[in-house]
């Protein structure tokens, strides 16, 4: 018990979610955007490898970090283009359009990374992104490592799910993508193409994905190895319906998550022989399939979410 | 520009369909291939002759192909009745743990024209329980399977890496975590001497022809394709929609459960966490492929198969990442789907 006190009393546990939950804030802020168009976007994981390895690879030639975010952004939206149009303009399966994007973009990442840096014993390194302290702010106990010294990228993070929760429930931007989620027919009786709005939603959620992943490289690690992303962006897609597919529950998911994630990382180090680190390991999709069962049915899942919408065809 | 769907589907156009979309994703791998620096057509030659050149290598795509037949069957049967399985991976290596445990653990004196059914049989059931907790979630609270099967991959692959590290691990294998061994009457007999190629390959295809019969001639292949075409429509038509999708669920990963017990029995003879180097996500991309056709799923496998045996000695060759492999399997899903939408339908002005 007192172990357990010890772990969240430690500044390093409260300093450590918001760093993990990043990623996961980008990502499932990106699918929530797909989603609520009523496109489902499965490539998340391979956009968000291929993020990581583009972002890395340009700061690694000399582009400074925000342009390596940048980077990984647009291609990000250039794997978006891809899956939008295999599934809005083509209306293939969500699914296995978004499983090919996945696999395209992960082995493409890795043959694009084995190509330009070869092999070597020690992984070439750049220098991430630096936390910044707020001041005043960032000496207030656990809150102040927490929420006020973290690297820019994660305070982008929060400002980004706080922008879209404004656009999505408060815009007329807003209201057409979620018409094209529920109804993509009456958004369109209402002047609303949901074409345009399908490929507009995945594009730039797919970006997000895309800066998920730069986020790994440029800012939590300084290189990039295969299979790094390591089932976050399925965590991400979890983590939509568990958000309800509210931005502002997507960040508030994002921070539990990662709370318990870095509670099992301490936990797994307090408990070392006693309990097998596979069981630690385990906890975050396991906790991910119980969220899931437990928000599923409350959810109001997007009414055209994996519907193809082709005009005049019902 | 619009597209108008096909009133029919001309036979040939199925048959033509699959080898413009392999051509089409070579040729864009080939692009990869020409930045790299070298040159396209000799690259494919080396991978053609590295996977099937010689008698070594020609027996060992075979015997690679043989877990992506079986968990490419296990996507198509799944697929077909719109039952997501993505969980084949995590199947395939519960399958393979299972067998381990059980003949080292419990079954491992008995005779081997009674050992190996009896462990090939329990690689399945393994494979079908992790499948059903799945299914179980999308009956019960209405959760997509997709997220869930894929989850338990990574919970499964977790759980055999603690066994191999605890009660199943090897005492002889100089502290690596890895399996206890299958005994030696387990190991399935070879089809060719002095190769890798077991009979598990013919198992493969005989399991393959009888999928297809089963779906193309049975009731219940009637039913879970009905189940995937329309749900509402086969429920209206008094098909019993949820006890068909367990009989498909226990179908699909039972097949991919028995692709992890028949590379354990027939290749590697234990188990490790790299047993598998995503053979059950490959087996998605080879059901596509196949168009979800069980008889196609052969000719995909070794397709899939002949790309990652000859994408090795290309590499070594002509300095190009191996992971051009994975790029030309993944391509091939992406130009097959479109390819495939092209069966459905034609442009119009």
């Amino acid at each position: 018990m007192m172990q357990l006190f010890d772990i969240i009393a430690s500044a390093g546990l409260w300093a450590a979610i918001l760093r993990i939950a990043t990623p996961l804030i980008f990502g499932t802020l990106g699918a929530l955007l797909c989603e609520r168009a009523g496109v489902l976007n499965l490539g998340i994981e391979g956009i968000m490898t291929f993020g990581a390895m583009i972002g890395w690879l340009s700061v690694y030639h000399g582009a400074d970090l925000w342009t390596g975010l940048l980077i990984a952004a647009v291609a990000g939206g250039v794997f978006g283009l891809l899956h939008a149009s295999l599934t809005v303009t083509l209306g293939l399966s969500q699914h296995v359009s978004g499983l090919g994007v996945t696999l395209f973009a992960s082995s493409f990442s890795y043959y694009v990374f084995r190509l330009i840096v070869p092999l070597a014993n020690t992984p070439p390194t750049i220098v991430p992104f630096q936390p910044i302290a707020i001041p005043g702010l960032s000496t207030l106990p656990f809150i102040g490592p927490a929420f006020f010294t973290q690297t820019a990228p994660t305070y982008l993070a929060i400002m980004i799910a706080l922008l879209m929760a404004y656009i999505i429930f408060r815009t007329p931007v807003g209201l057409a993508i979620r018409m094209t989620g529920e109804n993509p027919h009456a958004a369109e009786a209402q002047g609303v193409n949901p074409m345009k709005v399908r490929y507009g939603a995945v594009i730039m959620g797919s970006a997000l994905m895309g800066m998920g992943g730069a986020f790994l490289t440029l800012s939590a690690f300084n290189s990039f190895f295969p299979t790094m992303v390591q089932g976050r962006g399925w965590i991400c897609i979890a983590l939509v319906v568990f958000a309800s597919w509210r931005p502002g529950r997507a960040l508030f998911g994002a921070l539990l998550f990662a709370f318990f994630d870095a509670f099992q990382l301490r936990l797994q180090t307090a408990l070392s022989g006693l309990v097998p680190y596979q069981l630690f390991l385990m906890t975050p999709y396991i906790l991910s399939i119980a969220a899931l069962a437990v928000m599923a049915r409350r959810a109001r899942v997007p009414q055209a979410l994996m519907q193809p919408y082709r005009r005049g065809e019902r | 520009m619009r597209f108008e769907r096909r009133e029919h589907r001309p036979l040939y156009l199925l048959i033509v369909t699959p080898v413009i979309a392999v051509i089409a994703a070579l040729a864009l791998a080939g692009i990869l291939i020409s930045i790299a620096g070298a040159p396209v057509l000799d690259a494919y030659w080396r991978i053609l002759t590295g996977a099937f050149g010689s008698r070594l290598s020609a027996t060992e795509t075979l015997t690679r192909a043989t877990p992506l037949m079986l968990t490419g069957l296990a996507a198509a049967v799944a697929f077909r009745a719109r039952l997501w399985n993505i969980g084949a991976e995590g199947q395939f290596y519960l399958g393979a743990i299972a067998v381990a445990a059980a003949s080292s653990k419990l079954l491992g004196n008995l005779p081997a024209p009674i050992l190996i059914p009896l462990l090939l049989l329990v690689g399945a059931i393994a494979g079908m329980v992790l499948i059903l907790i799945p299914l179980w979630l999308r009956l019960r609270f209405s959760v997509d399977e997709v997220v869930t099967s894929l989850l338990l991959n990574f919970i499964a692959v977790l759980f055999v890496s603690m066994l191999i590290d605890g009660v199943l691990k090897d005492p002889l294998a100089f502290g690596w975590p890895q399996s206890q061994s299958v005994s030696d009457h387990a190991m399935l007999p070879k089809l060719i001497a002095r190769s890798r190629l077991h009979i598990g390959f013919a198992i493969a295809i005989a399991l393959a022809v009888v999928v297809h019969f089963v779906q193309s001639r049975t009731v219940f292949g009637m039913q879970s394709r009905a189940a995937g075409l329309n749900p509402g429509g086969a429920v209206f038509a008094g098909v019993p929609l949820g006890r068909t999708l367990v009989k498909v669920a226990c179908l699909s990963g039972g097949l991919a459960g028995l692709a992890g017990a028949i590379e354990v029995m027939g290749v590697k003879g234990y188990v490790t966490t790299d047993l598998s180097p995503g053979f059950g996500y490959a087996g998605i991309v080879v059901a596509m492929l196949a168009n979800l056709n069980p008889l196609g799923v052969v000719f995909a496998a070794i397709f899939t198969a002949t790309m990652f045996v000859g994408a090795d000695g290309m590499s070594r060759g002509l300095g190009i990442p191996t992971y051009i492999a994975d790029v030309t399997v993944a391509l091939s899903l992406l130009t097959m789907l479109i390819a495939l939408f092209f069966t459905q339908y034609r442009i119009r002005r």
